[in-house]
């Protein structure tokens, strides 16, 4: 029963699109808030999420009893606040090119994890018809 | 879901940043209103922003209160619109409709060159936002392909 197992087939790329799409809104709020006074950009610790995410650590809530629900939470654990290049005087730490720049990053490493991911469902559904 | 979440984000922005738009219009448009009163006179308004912030509470297994946790922010909203301090401008104008029994006329507080630059920050704040929104709806578009 291992070898067409959604787990094993899918690998990490179902994960890493569920942290980019997290990430995009982070990166989304900090572009919100680059004329606030006082706004410190955040970003994830991408590595760290991803990590937590595999594991089920960080934002998959516990199931301890059969009738429990599984459910997901939104958390800032590993949202680390960005070290600014150039701060501005009213303490806002966003650098609008930088982020800018982070978030199409991101959008693109979000389509290249779709892109595996489609591959894997396309490749589960070959193994099914047998062609 | 995430992604949908930046749609509201990203709105959020653009709708801060167009009241900003807004009072700068008006302050432009008033730059020159003159009154025969320091308090009848009109002053530079300004919006400030704040960050969003959504919270939710934390419990134990035993549904127990634990604490205040902090989200990620959801946006950006306009905190309140305050007139500026800066002094009026007073000319002697003993000619003028509106000058006062000493013969000065009082005009607003509005820097126009102050007012133009916060008009061009806000005009790319809003293409900013327009972007992240365009951006996020690829996303999704995209996403609604899988397995296709």
């Amino acid at each position: 029963m291992g070898s067409i197992n959604f787990n094993n087939a899918l690998g990490i790329h179902d994960n890493a699109l569920q942290v980019r799409a997290k990430r995009a809104e982070v990166l989304a709020n900090n572009l919100a808030n680059a004329d606030t006074p006082g706004f410190k950009a955040r970003d994830f610790n991408f590595k760290a999420m991803l990590e937590g995410e595999k594991s089920k650590r960080s934002l998959e809530m516990a199931t301890t009893s059969a009738g429990h629900q599984r459910g997901r939470v939104s958390s800032n654990e590993d949202l680390l606040y960005r070290n600014p290049s150039q701060p501005s005087i009213d303490g806002n730490t966003v650098d609008t090119q930088i982020e800018q720049s982070i978030f199409t990053r991101n959008s693109m490493n979000y389509n290249s994890s779709f892109e595996f991911l489609s591959g894997k469902f396309k490749g589960l559904k070959g193994a099914i018809r047998g062609e | 879901m995430s992604l949908s979440n930046v749609f509201d984000i990203a709105g959020s922005g653009m709708n801060a940043q167009s009241i900003r738009i807004n009072t700068t219009a008006s302050n432009i448009a008033n730059a020159e209103s003159a009154s025969s009163s320091v308090d009848e006179t009109y002053r530079a308004r300004k919006p400030f922003f704040a960050v969003m912030n959504q919270e939710f509470l934390e419990t134990d297994k035993n549904n127990n209160f634990l604490h205040v946790k902090e989200g990620i922010g959801a946006g950006v909203q306009v905190k309140g619109i305050m007139e500026k301090d800066a002094p009026l401008q007073a000319r002697y104008q003993p000619d003028h409709p509106m000058a006062n029994d000493d013969g000065y006329v009082y005009y607003p507080n509005v820097n126009v060159v102050e007012e133009m630059t916060d008009m061009i920050s806000s005009s790319r704040g809003y293409q900013m936002n327009v972007e992240v929104l365009k951006t996020a709806k690829q996303m999704l578009q995209r996403t609604l392909t899988l397995g296709q």
